[in-house]
């Protein structure tokens, strides 16, 4: 199990987060054509390397980013979102 | 009966105290401190196991985790571990021990005929024959002949091992004198220090070969450094095996016989000094009972005065070996050590040295009683090995470490800063006492050289040679697998599965892949390792579920009128999660019935207390309630009740509940009762990622009020006999005080009927049910279950989300199009909500069914004529006491005649489409 840090709690354990979503995929708004919303509900990129994610820690509600190498696992560092 | 018992020799055992114990049937008598194979080496017989595949006969041949044959069922205490070696198992009064894969005992083993087969059942064999028709007609016989130990059912295994969670400053995994040194080390530094050692005692090789560290006396050496960990603020946990490494530095370890925990630490640095495997030898034969490892015979004479044996030989190639002899030889055994080197050290007293030996095989059949070195026959009743040293590291590489090649040390030691840990001792390759001292940082002193002579699997010698004890692979299966192209050691390991057994090949990887490399003309690091998984040993998987199981396997959330339910005779079952009354009464099936017909009739009264609260708050509350429902909320007067659908961004309806705004910048969500934590976040998500999360703030505070719901049409009645506000119309809701406690009262209805929410603070919870309790014998009524609930709202055509509907159903397929037509504004799913598939003709539809007999729930609904499809399903079923008829839901594919098939078990029968909502459908009740 790993440690997550949360912007917000320090390092905690693994199993009180939540993966969100990759960050920076913005929800198209208005009335976009039926790929492009496709894109944005199923399209993730699950890049290899180095990602920014938002993650959420359910213990305290909050989302923030994470930005990790998902080859190696390696956690480079966490922020809140604003 | 070669082994014996020394008259004084035997650190670790207390001969004040015997003990006595059942192997096979047979008693055998140990002291207080042995271990089970200690005692079995003292006085038992020599067979004592039988091995996997050819069930040949097996003796004690290591000390610790490495041991291949002592595998035992163990009961002690009334619990029987299968599989536990006997060289980890502290020996207890009434300790019953059976011998794994054998029948009847492991002396007279039914199955000893199949080594006579050995040239038939090569490796692959099954591979290669049980093929031919079909793996099926052979699986029953095998699995009944393959396998080790049996569980006893009629004992139960622990289950109660709690998991600890711990962190420290450096964690030490061995408490050999590397892990001490390495101890000793850490606290110079500061901090606190945790130790793991495998055994009941510190000290490791020093226990049985003795010597001084930095001037000390290893004893007192030990005690001061266990002192000073105390003393830090550590701890020290023995019999605890640290059975994997995890992301993180995480290191699982499981403490067994005085207390039973499954550690998980943290610590800031590890230290590895886990120590080293002694590797045996390979003659012909290296497996008959009284072929044992030379550092393992040393350890059980010195620890629990256990002589292997009366006519020893010893095969070495190595200075280290010569204190075993020595030590041997005092103790009163006839010792000829067989040196494969030329250049030796003086022979020890009193034993007999030869020199340039190499050992061909071992003679005898259950039992040996000679070997044959350079074409000589020597007579003996014990043979020794000493083949090298193999480092545990398996740690290491869980960690991630790599490993290199140190053809001086000749062995695959840990290359430097590839794990997280550091690693120390033996486990590094630092052989003996003078060596690991120095490393630790001591200045240099003398002891034995702990160099050898390398040795290697001969393929040129006639006869079976052992690799892999445990699982019976021998040096001809690795030059088969060769052969037959299965050169990568991973292949190597599946095909001849060497190395795969609960030993994990502690004694056989290295000779296993030093064969493969011979016979690949490959060099060692080119032939390359399997990997290390977790566990190290062999754990139970009572450890690793701990207390997670039966009723903490998935703990149920408990309202806190439990009790006063029970008192009324409540039945209980889990909803969502949580444990609620299904019925009032002991048949719950009738109890509904009549439940559901009372509260349609005068009043009934059921704990809603799990149902979701979300305070929603702030002056941005509107705005982000507008966004993340399907239905606007920001229309709502404060006092007033909305239903409202809530969808997913892919359309589907996600949650249904009724929203109350209870002021301009305070709304309640009501969300399902499984659902409320997974709406929590349906709503943060926006919160935080779209609106100013300054404006509006989301409270779960659904544990923190209790709500009795009264309904029927008697309800007013019973709320004006307890005393509590009535005045309130159909979707409002009133807040006012009660008896000196708060009290929100909503007109909302799950039933049809009148119904009013009753919610006090949890605290007031009891008192609530008390004064409805008292209004309910003057008024009359029911308090009814979940049970009559479901059937109420299912008359009503009323849906539970998850069951009514699927991961399909969108708003407009239960009838609830018109935000969608009508909503210009953004919301969650909306766009969703108007693609080619949501807007295709043929969408399931939210229908009632009237039948004959009650359908079954699941039950597929099918085109009277023509080919036969399924156009949907039943998603509840009931029988309606208050219709007096069936009632069900279903959805159905649009363009369904006014009749349909229900197709179930076989048969097709008739129902009639009707409107969801099957009882007063214009809603004249509320």
């Amino acid at each position: 199990m790993q440690l997550f840090p949360c912007p917000f709690c320090g390092l905690r354990a693994e199993a009180e987060f939540h993966f969100a979503t990759t960050a920076g995929r913005a929800r198209p708004e208005g009335a976009p054509d039926d790929v492009a919303w496709a894109r944005y509900l199923y399209g993730e990129d699950a890049p290899k390397g180095l990602t920014t994610e938002i993650w959420l820690h359910t213990t305290c509600g909050e989302y923030f980013l994470l930005t990790r190498n998902s080859l190696t696992r390696l956690i480079t560092g966490s922020e809140a979102l604003r | 009966m070669t082994g014996w018992r020394h008259p004084t020799l035997g650190s670790e055992i207390d001969r004040t105290k015997p003990l006595r114990a059942k192997v096979d049937w047979e008693v055998i008598d140990g002291f207080q401190g042995d271990t089970l194979a200690s005692a079995l080496l003292a006085s038992g017989p020599r067979t004592i196991a039988r091995s996997f595949k050819y069930h040949r006969p097996r003796g004690v041949m290591g000390f610790g985790a490495e041991e291949p044959n002592a595998l035992f069922d163990v009961t002690r205490n009334g619990t029987t571990t299968p599989n536990a070696r006997a060289t980890l198992v502290p020996l207890t009064d009434g300790l019953k021990a059976r011998a794994v894969n054998a029948q009847p005992t492991a002396q007279k083993d039914r199955a000893r005929w199949l080594d006579l087969l050995h040239r038939a059942i090569p490796a692959g064999f099954y591979y290669k024959t049980f093929i031919a028709g079909g793996w099926h007609l052979y699986e029953p016989r095998i699995r009944k002949m393959a396998g080790l130990g049996q569980l006893d059912p009629t004992t139960t295994p622990h289950a109660d091992t709690p998991i600890r969670h711990a962190r420290c400053d450096t964690l030490v995994i061995g408490g050999g004198v590397a892990g001490l040194m390495a101890a000793r080390t850490a606290l110079e530094t500061g901090g606190t220090v945790w130790l793991i050692e495998q055994s009941r005692h510190l000290g490791g090789t020093l226990r049985w070969r003795g010597g001084e560290v930095d001037g000390q006396a290893w004893p007192d050496f030990v005690e001061d450094t266990r002192k000073a960990i105390l003393a830090s603020g550590g701890r020290i946990l023995i019999n605890t095996n640290a059975w994997g490494a995890f992301d993180h530095g995480l290191i699982a370890a499981y403490q067994r016989y005085v207390t039973d925990i499954h550690w998980q630490i943290r610590p800031l640095n590890t230290v590895l000094a886990t120590g080293a495997t002694e590797r045996p030898l390979w003659p012909a034969g290296n497996d008959i009972p009284g072929v044992i490892l030379a550092e393992a015979a040393h350890h059980y004479l010195m620890l629990y005065g256990a002589v292997v044996g009366r006519r020893i030989l010893l095969a070495t190639g190595s200075d280290a070996s010569y204190a075993t002899a020595a030590a041997l030889a005092e103790a009163g055994a006839d010792v000829t050590l067989a040196d494969r080197r030329a250049k030796t050290p003086p022979a020890p007293e009193g034993v007999l040295l030869l020199k340039s030996q190499q050992l061909q095989s071992v003679q005898g059949r259950t039992e040996m009683f000679g070997a044959t070195f350079n074409d000589t026959f020597l007579t003996a009743d014990t043979l020794l090995m000493s083949g090298g040293w193999t480092p545990s590291v398996q740690l290491h590489c869980q960690s991630g470490g790599k490993l290199d090649w140190d053809a001086d040390k000749d062995a695959l030691v840990p290359r430097p800063g590839t794990g997280h840990m550091r690693v120390v001792g033996a486990a590094n390759g630092t052989f003996g006492l003078a060596a690991t001292l120095i490393e630790a940082g001591l200045p240099p002193q003398t002891g034995p050289d702990w160099h050898w002579e390398t040795a290697r699997p001969n393929p040129l010698i006639k006869g079976r040679v052992w690799i892999d004890f445990q699982n019976d692979v021998t040096l001809k299966d690795v030059t088969l697998a060769a052969r037959e192209g299965f050169t990568s050691v991973e292949h190597l390991k599946r095909y001849t599965t060497l190395g795969m057994a609960t030993d994990q090949g502690r004694t056989s990887n290295f000779a296993g892949l030093a064969a493969m490399s011979e016979a690949t003309d490959r060099t060692i690091p080119e032939t390359g390792t399997t990997t290390f998984r977790p566990p190290v040993q062999p754990i139970p998987f009572t450890v690793i579920a701990g207390r997670r199981r039966g009723d903490l396997f998935n703990p149920l959330k408990r309202l806190t009128l439990e009790g006063q339910h029970k008192s009324r005779g409540a039945q209980f079952r889990e909803y969502g999660g949580w444990l609620r009354p299904s019925a009032y009464g002991d048949d719950e099936r009738s109890s509904a019935q009549t439940e559901a017909k009372v509260a349609r009739e005068t009043v009934g009264i059921y704990d809603a207390s799990p149902l979701g609260k979300l305070d929603v708050i702030g002056p941005g509350a509107a705005a982000l309630l507008d966004f993340a429902f399907y239905t606007r909320l920001s229309t709502l007067k404060p006092g007033r009740a909305r239903y409202a659908l809530m969808l997913r961004e892919n359309g589907i309806v996600f949650d249904d509940g009724v929203v109350m705004r209870v002021a301009e910048d305070h709304y309640v969500v009501s969300a399902s009762s499984s659902h409320a934590e997974a709406v929590r976040f349906v709503l943060e998500d926006p919160r935080q990622d779209r609106f100013d999360p300054g404006r509006v703030a989301i409270h779960d505070v659904t544990q923190a009020w209790t709500t009795l719901t009264v309904t029927g049409p008697r309800a007013k009645a019973l709320l004006d006999a307890a005393g509590l506000p009535v005045d309130c119309p159909a979707m409002g809701l009133t807040r006012s005080t009660w008896n000196d406690m708060p009290v929100r009262i909503a007109r909302i209805s799950l039933t049809g009927d009148i119904s009013f929410e009753v919610s006090v603070p949890t605290s007031d919870g009891a008192a609530l049910h008390a004064a409805l309790e008292a209004a309910r014998i003057k008024v009359g009524g029911h308090w009814i279950g979940l049970e009559a609930v479901m059937i109420l709202r299912a008359e009503k055509g009323y849906i539970v989300v998850g069951k009514d509907t699927d991961g399909s159903t969108m708003p407009h397929d239960l009838g609830w199009g018109g935000p969608r037509l009508k909503r210009s504004d953004a919301y969650l799913g909306k766009q969703s909500l108007f693609t080619e598939a949501a807007t295709a003709l043929d969408r399931r539809q939210l229908i009632g069914l009237e039948s004959a007999e009650v359908l079954a729930t699941g039950a597929h609904l099918v085109p009277l004529d023509g080919p036969r499809r399924s156009l949907g399903f039943v998603t509840s079923s009931y029988m309606s006491p208050n219709l007096n008829r069936p009632i069900a839901l279903a959805m159905v594919e649009a363009g369904h005649g006014s009749e349909v098939g229900i197709f179930h078990d076989g048969t097709v029968t008739r129902a009639r489409v009707t409107p969801a909502c099957a009882f007063d459908p214009k809603g004249e009740r509320l």
